[in-house]
């Protein structure tokens, strides 16, 4: 492969981890206040689907990624409703939101728009412009450096560096703040955080609306930057992925980054190989795609290191009464 | 707090399914409006689709044998204080196992043919449901993210077996070789003319069988007791003497070989080949079947067929009316998991309340409760 090869690899591994880091971080939050969330690729859906539609009646890009978080946003309020407050099963709730979305999107995308699904193509303003970072195109000629800044740092979506801004925000809130401390204290010992005066159902709910708002900027990433307008189905199982990066990066921050570029180099990989030879086996295509889940169920066992999650995780908290 | 009794059997077993149940149809409704349509005519279209006539009642027959195997995939490891999330993949891999003793016996007879496809279908399934038991009885990883992973590596596995291994040279669509006529499993149409073109087939009784199987596995053999002890509490059964490793294990692959009946059904009564995602959802819908079912052999038989009713009316209904496609159906099979499953509190509390009122002595304590304000 050659340098420009290698080059445009990498920039769709950057396009491609984006929506991925977005849910894993979203994840990260609601786990680690010891709520299990299997929801994220349904609230991406809903989410991809309110900001292609809004983006296409209004024409504007930003009140389609509003449109698109708010929708998320009261999705995964319901699943907290039924997670946190009602005590519910926070892997069945999980799987109720994916089905619903998956199911709404469908059908409100087809009565609303006609179009089998899809929501209206989106015009320009409609969706999000790549972005020019400053002297780039001056740059470009410069060997080697001159085209990693110029292409692949540079000429991307708004919502990639606010992706990669906010792992690092994450690592702030999480581990250098008080909230981050009580977050992460309610999804290890939540008796602990209680009997310190703290509710623990007013921190998951907190937990939970961050969860929320950043599965609606992962969810617009799909409907009005990386594509132009809303199609069926078109999270595709990313959420999952997300999900496995999540365990794969042990619910840290920045392992959760490189996992999502890892796991998003996999996927150009395999949209640009159909199949690749190592050491002079073939490799089909679908080794490549299984990849992020064989790893993460690998992992998982503890046959690469070990995954421990929050402790709390999954069990509502009951008060003692 | 002692105030609060549980509720009487009946109530907990129909009472409460039927009330979330009733409210899952009613936000249906309410989105059937928001579309602008009359919910009361699309209830009309789906029980006529559904039950009005031959070939309707014998497509509802055919997606309900699917939901029974799957719903008992969920409701057997349920017992055992597991969730199978996996029912898709075990269903979709148990393909390769009956494609292959179907293509290897159809020119014998399909008497043969299917019990072998069966143990085989069974096998691969179980094979499935027992890795993701196995890494979690040994290695502590939990069950619900193995089987999801092992979904989608499913899905992997299964394009590349058909499209590199299974496919015959001279066709071009990603299909495995069509089963000979001895070899397919026959459908009742050929037996019952009521039944029209619908693909009902013989896997029905595989289903109900499978449903009585269940309930004496459950109820009536020692090993459904340690399972059911496992589910209900770990810690006991350990001291029991009870293996939960080997349980867990023996329990995930069960689930999964039930799960792989799917493959039966479909492989072999159905599309004749093994075609890629047949399984359409079908293990998810086990999941709402299950729920709803109470993880009971009779409750998922009405349950699948609920199921098997919405998704064949659900088919009429796009036909009848233009402004409701069958995604509706997914929508009403969300609300159900998220109404009878994860908000399943939802009744609980006020129902428990009301049947304290209709109980003379605790009519007293009830009363006192409420008036106090004690209760939270």
């Amino acid at each position: 492969m050659d340098f420009a090869i290698i080059l445009s690899v990498l920039d769709a591994t950057i396009r491609l981890s984006t929506p991925l880091l977005l849910a894993c971080l979203a994840g990260m939050y609601s786990e680690r206040a010891g709520v299990f969330d299997i929801g994220l690729e349904g609230k991406m859906l809903a989410a991809a689907f309110a900001a292609g539609a809004v983006a296409a009646i209004t024409g504007s890009a930003w009140l389609g990624l509003l449109a698109g978080m708010i929708v998320s946003l009261g999705t995964t309020l319901l699943q907290g409703v039924a997670a946190i407050s009602l005590k519910g099963n926070q892997l069945i709730a999980g799987v109720a939101i994916n089905m619903l979305a998956a199911g709404m999107t469908t059908f409100l995308g087809q009565t609303w728009f006609h179009q089998g699904g899809r929501t209206p193509a989106l015009g320009a303003g409609g969706r999000f412009e790549p972005i020019t970072l400053p002297f780039a195109n001056e740059l470009a000629g410069v060997p080697i450096l001159g085209p990693i800044y110029a292409d692949l740092i540079s000429g991307h979506y708004v919502l990639v560096y606010i992706a990669f801004i906010m792992v690092a925000v994450t690592a702030y809130v999480l581990f250098r703040t008080r909230f981050g401390l009580r977050l992460r204290a309610v999804g290890e010992n939540p008796k602990a955080v209680d009997t310190a005066g703290i509710s623990v159902n007013k921190l998951r709910y907190q937990a939970i609306i961050i969860t929320g708002l950043l599965c609606g900027l992962a969810g617009a990433y799909f409907s009005i930057a990386q594509g132009s307008g809303f199609g069926n189905n078109m999270t595709a199982g990313k959420g999952y992925i997300a999900l496995a990066a999540l365990i794969f990066a042990k619910w840290k921050p920045v392992p959760a980054m490189f996992t999502c570029l890892l796991f998003g180099f996999l996927d150009a990989l395999q949209i640009r190989l159909q199949s690749a030879q190592l050491f002079g086996v073939e490799v089909p295509v679908q080794a490549i795609q299984a990849l992020p889940y064989v790893l993460t169920v690998v992992l998982l066992a503890g046959f690469i290191g070990k995954a421990v999650g929050p402790k709390a995780g999954g069990i509502p908290y009951t008060k003692e009464r | 707090m002692s105030a609060r009794r549980p509720l009487p059997r009946w109530a907990d077993v129909a009472l409460l399914p039927a009330l979330n149940l009733l409210l899952a149809f009613l936000v249906s409704g309410m989105v059937v409006l928001l579309v602008g349509e009359n919910p009361l005519h699309a209830i009309q279209v789906i029980i006529y689709g559904a039950f009005g006539y031959g070939d309707g009642f014998g497509y509802t027959l055919y997606y309900a044998t699917n939901f029974v195997f799957t719903g008992l995939a969920v409701a057997v490891a349920a017992h055992a204080g597991l969730f199978n999330i996996g029912g898709d993949g075990q269903a979709y891999v148990a393909g390769l196992g009956a494609i292959v003793v179907a293509l290897a016996l159809d020119q014998t007879h399909w008497l043969l043919a299917m019990p072998a496809a069966v143990i085989a279908a069974a096998a691969v399934g179980g094979l499935w449901g027992f890795i993701p038991g196995w890494l979690q009885a040994k290695r502590g990883s939990h069950v619900v993210i193995t089987t999801i992973m092992f979904n989608f590596i499913a899905a992997a596995l299964m394009v590349y077996m058909v499209n590199r291994v299974l496919k015959p040279a001279t066709t071009m669509a990603p299909e495995s070789a069509t089963i000979a006529v001895a070899g397919r499993v026959p459908q009742l149409r050929q037996f019952i003319s009521f039944f029209g073109y619908s693909p009902v087939n013989l896997s029905i009784v595989i289903a109900i069988l499978a449903l009585i199987g269940v309930y004496i596995l459950v109820w009536h053999t020692k090993f459904g007791y340690a399972m059911r002890v496992l589910g209900a509490n770990p810690t006991a059964s350990r001291y029991a003497g009870i293996s939960n490793s080997k349980m867990i294990m023996i329990t995930m692959t069960i689930s999964g070989a039930l799960a792989g009946m799917v493959a039966i059904n479909e492989v072999m009564g159905v599309q004749n080949r093994l075609v890629l995602d047949y399984v359409a959802g079908a293990g998810f819908v086990g999941i709402a079947v299950a729920l709803m079912g109470r993880n009971h052999p009779i409750g998922i038989a009405l349950a699948a067929l609920l199921f098997g009713a919405l998704y064949q009316g659900g088919q009429e209904l796009q036909f009848v009316i233009p402004g409701i496609t069958r995604e509706m159906i997914v929508v009403i099979q969300a609300l159900v998991i998220l109404f009878t499953g994860a908000m399943e509190g939802l009744f609980r509390p006020s129902l428990e309340r009301a049947f304290m009122l209709f109980t003379p002595e605790q009519k007293a304590e009830a009363i006192a409760v409420s008036t106090t304000g004690s209760e939270s």
